[in-house]
């Protein structure tokens, strides 16, 4: 079982980017179970959603205490909640953000983590360029696809378009496909620089 | 055909393949994606003929409910917590008229104070009305369970509820196999009532009962819930055989064989005990799960047959009986063969606290090493209980509870779960 835990803020489709997360795994034929942490979601508040994938039925409803992934939709979260709580040792942290771990003066907490499960997506710039508001989800998709490969872009495309109306969804597509792009280079130059 | 949906939107799904001709709802969280789900497959005429009634408070929903079923109307409503509340005089109506309405109840606990989250305060504050009470582990079960809820209510003539946890159902998107319409055609035929209102035909339904019957009434509101016990099973055989899959039943065992710790249970908390018990087992303890469906009619002979050889029981129930206790845990306790004591009470889960495997095993590994006290409150905070205690016996002004519990616990944004 791999399990994510997925931190926003109300607004930013955290939830639904559970949701189509879980659709996409189980277009490629898993079982995926998605699932809010059930608050009275206010815009801006902190929300934490759960997905679950296996490749058996999942009967465990207890939150994701244990992720083997983190994806956190606003960095300035990062001093709010504790949303590395539980994260495996090898888990992979994706973070929406411009500016690197360092930066966001993490280096000392990642050190022991693999660097290339430590990652970085400038995703609400992408959707504001693709989409026209600051919602950063289906960019977060795109770039955990290309990070972990545990699911293809093309169900990620697949799941938004299940999710949204045509027009949004393609807008928002386009920004998956930005981020998967941005996190392939982002790992090419941590080869390379592996490499070196 | 198997779909990832939302657990609303597949109950919402699963009802109108039944082919419901009035719904009328009041929406309250977390019911409230099942009747939206139903207002527009209502609204795109995908479900036709069928009239979708807002109304203006949950007391008029089953007021319409009862309406539409005198008149012969497949009817259909939904609802939770206060909501379930604040229509109790017409729910207790419904069953004592014998209307057979299905309704949907999203489990969610009872204020004050007010609280969204999940338990099953709510279904059991009304687990004596007359209803027919069933409680769906699964998505897929909540689905199949609507479809088997038609058939045993028309069939008897009695008003069925079907419970799904708030929350981590209703708002869960997991995977499920929506039958065809055909499917269901065949499962459940037409509504042909019992009782019909008809002006062709004028009868009075609801007239004043004195006490020269109105015992009677209510003994036969029990034998036919009674008769329910006896056909349940076999209703639940017939939908294996349509549907190819196993939902519904009185109750359903896991790995009881030669368990001698049994714990009872109802609703989506038995997958997280089905996760624990696998895990116990893989340690050496021989112990299982029995999962109660359907709470009522209770099934009092088959729950002692399947508790005759445990040496303890645990009831798991999201629910309390202030002042006394587990509820679940007294009907079990009613139907178990052996000593009472050996039946321990654990409540948990109240008010959407979450339930984990490690709360959970430690509570079973201390059933079976023989520690368990008699009533457990699962993973309740005893610091924070004791610092409300303290301001009590400080002040006789200490203020209200839940306020002074909240400044206690401090910000809570922070925490995971």
């Amino acid at each position: 079982m791999f399990e994510i835990r997925i931190h926003g803020r109300g607004g930013q489709g955290v939830v639904t980017a559970a949701e189509m997360l879980s659709v996409a795994a189980f277009l490629e034929g898993r079982y995926a179970l998605a699932f809010p942490s059930f608050g009275s979601e206010r815009t801006g508040a902190p929300v934490v959603a759960y997905c679950r994938l296996d490749d058996r039925e999942i009967r465990l409803r207890e939150p994701i205490l244990e992720p083997g992934a983190v994806i956190i939709q606003d960095p300035t979260l990062l001093h709010q909640v504790d949303v590395f709580g539980g994260l495996k040792r090898d888990g992979y942290i994706l973070i929406n953000t411009a500016r690197t771990f360092g930066a966001l003066g993490l280096a000392d907490f990642v050190k022991d983590f693999p660097p290339s499960h430590l990652l970085t997506v400038p995703a609400t710039e992408i959707a504001m360029k693709r989409i026209g508001r600051p919602v950063p989800n289906a960019a977060l998709l795109g770039a955990f696809a290309a990070a972990t490969g545990i699911i293809s872009l093309e169900s990620v495309h697949k799941a938004i378009r299940e999710k949204f109306p045509a027009k949004i969804a393609e807008a928002n597509v386009l920004a998956a496909g930005d981020a998967h792009e941005h996190i392939r280079q982002q790992a090419g130059a941590t080869e390379n620089a592996q490499a070196d | 055909m198997l779909k990832q949906i939302e657990g609303s939107q597949a109950v919402a799904e699963a009802i109108a393949l039944c082919r419901p001709e009035v719904i009328c709802a009041y929406p309250i969280s977390p019911q409230t994606h099942i009747v939206e789900g139903l207002g527009e497959l209502v609204k795109s005429g995908e479900l036709t003929p069928c009239e979708f009634i807002n109304v203006e408070s949950e007391f008029a929903a089953m007021s319409v409910a009862i309406g539409a079923s005198a008149a012969g109307a497949r009817a259909y409503t939904a609802t939770a917590s206060q909501g379930l509340l604040f229509m109790a005089e017409a729910v207790f109506n419904a069953a004592g008229l014998g209307l057979p309405i299905v309704m949907t109840v999203a489990n969610r606990a009872i204020g004050a104070p007010i609280n969204i989250w999940n338990d099953h305060t709510d279904a059991m504050s009304q687990r004596d009305c007359g209803w027919i009470l069933l409680f769906a582990e699964t998505n897929q079960e909540a689905l199949d369970l609507h479809i088997q809820a038609f058939r045993l209510a028309e069939a008897l003539s009695l008003p069925v509820m079907v419970c799904m946890d708030g929350f981590i159902l209703t708002h869960a998107y997991e995977r499920v196999d929506m039958p065809t319409q055909e499917q269901v055609d065949a499962f459940l035929p037409p509504f042909d009532p019992r009782q019909r209102l008809d002006p062709a035909s004028p009868v009075s339904i609801g007239a004043m009962v004195g006490p020269e019957a109105f015992m009677e009434v209510r003994y036969l509101e029990h034998v036919r819930q009674m008769r329910a016990l006896e056909m349940i099973p076999g209703w639940a055989e017939e939908f294996r055989e349509a549907f190819g899959r196993d939902s519904g039943g009185l109750m359903r065992k896991y790995r009881t064989d030669d368990a001698d710790t049994i714990v009872v249970a109802l609703g989506s908390v038995l997958g997280t005990i089905k996760e624990t018990v696998d895990a116990l087992r893989d340690k050496g303890e021989r112990i299982g799960v029995l999962g109660i469906t359907c709470f009522r009619p209770w099934p009092t002979s088959a729950v002692r047959a399947a508790l005759s050889h445990a040496k303890r029981v645990v009831v798991l129930e999201k629910s309390i009986a202030v002042g006394l206790g587990g509820i679940v845990s007294a009907n079990v306790r009613a139907s178990y063969g052996g000593h009472p004591d050996v039946v321990h009470t654990v409540v948990a889960g109240l008010g959407g606290r979450s339930i984990t495997r490690e709360s959970l095993a430690r509570v079973f590994t201390s059933a079976s090493h023989g520690t368990l006290a008699p009533l457990t409150f699962l993973d309740l905070d005893h610091g924070l209980v004791e610092r409300a205690l303290a301001r009590e016996r400080q002040t006789p002004h200490s203020g209200p509870v839940a306020e002074g519990l909240l400044r206690d616990v401090g910000v809570v944004a922070a925490k995971i779960s």
